[in-house]
């Protein structure tokens, strides 16, 4: 299966990734062959069948909607990059 | 024997003996670490002031009368799992400064049995590899051939257990991350049915497939340890609410009667001889010990390692999104504006075969490849788990080798990303089909490296696994072998 630089550059950007030119065709070449190989699923017939998404047959697993004791703002921040008093603080957004 | 030698259960009773205090215990280990872990590179974080409060507090349990069989065994675990106030890196740089806020239940749940943490094991990066050759620590290498790979991803939960430096360790399991390193460092190594074992505070890979579970030197530890962490945790939403067997009373129940599977599609004509050879022989001993074998077939085998590097890939690339440089780890210092600042960070950070992963699951979830990847992969795994339910209703368990070769060399498949992959084939059906199995010492090949054989289990049946498993060692030696490093 050809994938193609383009290709490459267009996923990275969804996954917010940036790659370098030798990584880029690097993995071209190795995504290629291997989303050949996955091709092989292809020869399934899987008319009618369920997909499974986890192998648990179990249905939602609901608890009550009550506050309950968490690890704390302090907590929460202590292994941020950058804090502003309660809140995470990043680049600004708007120009 | 040295300490470092004993089981949990033969350190157990030297504690609650008092012939060896808990603190003598942990020094030991820390010494043997301290010797051996620049051959291995086994551990990421030693804890060394951990182990010896932990030691302290055991001797004082142990005096009081307070004990359990846990109690002041020197454990340790992969650095996937979160240990509150102890670094946790999952073998990333992205994570390389993250000090958790909370504990996995899992961890927690050793830690109220009162064992000792020795640190934090080396593994590859975000649980990605067979090798344990994708760690931002370095690799890790195997007790049995230095020049060769411990397996992965749980590379250092598996090496640690067979240099000797640990009694008891914690691995995560998503595609055979527990059992081929276990596997190729002759150790026994359990992947419970998923459901089994909470998965919170355990960093995801890809969360329908990971699971929790033991390394250990042989079955009983393996008994006492899923014993301790098995169970029903609310805040894990797949966590399933059935009641824990006595692993350990049903051990010695023998194999007399069980009808064992072999399925012909894992002896293949790609087996090294060794491994085909080590089969043969274990075959032979259920068969003196009364287990009575048939062949079976799991049809669409052949797509298994298709379907789980779709599945795996689709679920990673969601997991690992959260991973942007706002809220924990790592953040590019050199960013201009907020989205410019995530991307940066997340490249920075992530290495090759985490970026190659998440491409690929990228890809399979975007617009126009749905349907024909992801879903196609989901219909798939549903034939997966149901040739394993049709094969379950008419035998105990399946009976197969872990890995096609014994352990490869240092970068022989770190170019060939699909070659690495491939070498999962006989373990990856097993987390598709969310079932139990476990790797036992088999054997070794010509040149010394051990051999792994394969018990799977019906989902939760792992008191039948740990059973067959049980009366394998007790009839064979290979468990008792030691490597010299």
């Amino acid at each position: 299966m050809q994938i193609t630089v383009a290709d490459v550059e267009h996923i990275a950007k969804l996954a917010r990734l940036t790659l370098g030119e030798d990584e880029k065709n690097l993995f071209a070449g190795q995504m290629g062959a291997i989303l050949g190989y996955v091709e092989k699923l292809k020869e399934l017939d899987t008319e009618g069948v369920v997909p499974t998404s986890h192998a648990v047959p179990m249905e939602n697993a609901f608890r009550e909607d009550t506050v309950r004791p968490s690890i704390g703002v302090k907590n929460a921040l202590a292994n941020a990059p950058a804090v502003a008093g309660s809140f995470y603080r990043v680049p600004k957004v708007i120009e | 024997m040295s300490i470092s030698d004993f089981t949990i259960h033969e350190l157990s009773s030297k504690l609650q003996n008092r012939e060896i205090s808990a603190v003598e215990a942990a020094s030991e280990m820390l010494s043997h670490i301290e010797a051996t872990n620049p051959k291995v590179n086994s551990f990421i974080t030693v804890t060394p002031e951990q182990a010896i409060a932990d030691a302290t507090a055991a001797d004082k349990h142990i005096a009081a009368g307070t004990a359990s069989p846990l109690t002041g065994i020197p454990v340790a675990v992969k650095d996937i799992f979160l240990t509150e106030g102890i670094r946790t890196t999952c073998g990333s740089r992205i994570l390389e400064n993250f000090i958790p806020p909370y504990s996995a239940t899992s961890w927690e749940k050793l830690k109220r049995q009162g064992v000792t943490l020795l640190g934090k094991l080396n593994q590859d990066e975000f649980a990605m590899g067979s090798s344990n050759e994708s760690s931002a620590a370095g690799l890790c290498r195997n007790p049995w051939n230095t020049e060769r790979i411990p397996g992965g991803s749980s590379g250092g939960s598996a090496a640690a257990i067979a240099a000797r430096q640990a009694t008891a360790t914690l691995g995560t399991d998503t595609g055979g991350s527990i059992r081929q390193p276990a596997s190729h460092c002759s150790c026994v190594g359990l992947k419970p049915t998923y459901g089994r074992v909470s998965r919170y505070g355990v960093i995801a890979y890809a969360s329908s497939l990971d699971q929790v579970g033991p390394i250990t030197r042989d079955v009983t530890d393996c008994s006492i340890m899923l014993a301790a962490i098995a169970g029903y945790d609310p805040k894990d939403s797949t966590s399933v609410d059935t009641p824990v067997p006595d692993y350990l009373a049903a051990l010695g129940n023998g194999v007399k009667g069980m009808r064992i599977g072999l399925p012909k599609e894992y002896f293949i004509a790609g087996l090294h001889p060794d491994v085909q050879k080590s089969m043969d022989e274990a075959i032979a001993v259920y068969r003196g010990l009364g287990a009575e074998f048939v062949e079976v077939s799991l049809p669409h085998t052949d797509y298994a390692v298709a379907t789980y590097y779709l599945i795996a890939t689709a679920e990673a690339s969601s997991n690992l999104a959260r991973y942007e440089g706002v809220r924990f780890g790592h953040r590019s210092e050199n960013a201009e504006g907020l989205i410019d600042m995530m991307t940066r960070s997340r490249s920075e950070g992530f290495g090759t075969e985490v970026k190659r992963r998440i491409m690929l699951g990228t890809y399979a979830l975007s617009s126009g490849y749905y349907d024909a990847y992801y879903v196609k992969a989901q219909k798939a795994r549903t034939l997966i788990m149901h040739d394993f339910i049709k094969t379950f209703a008419d035998v105990d368990l399946l009976l197969t080798p872990v890995a096609p070769t014994p352990a490869f060399k240092i970068g022989e498949k770190v170019n060939d990303p699909l070659q690495m992959y491939l070498s999962d084939i006989f373990t990856i059906p097993v987390n598709l089909a969310g079932t139990c199995a476990m790797s036992l010492p088999a054997g070794f090949s010509a040149d010394g490296l051990p051999i792994g054989l394969q018990l799977i289990g019906k989902p939760f049946g792992e008191e039948a696994v740990l059973r067959a498993g049980y009366a394998f060692e007790q009839a064979t030696e290979w468990h008792t072998r030691k490597a010299d490093i």
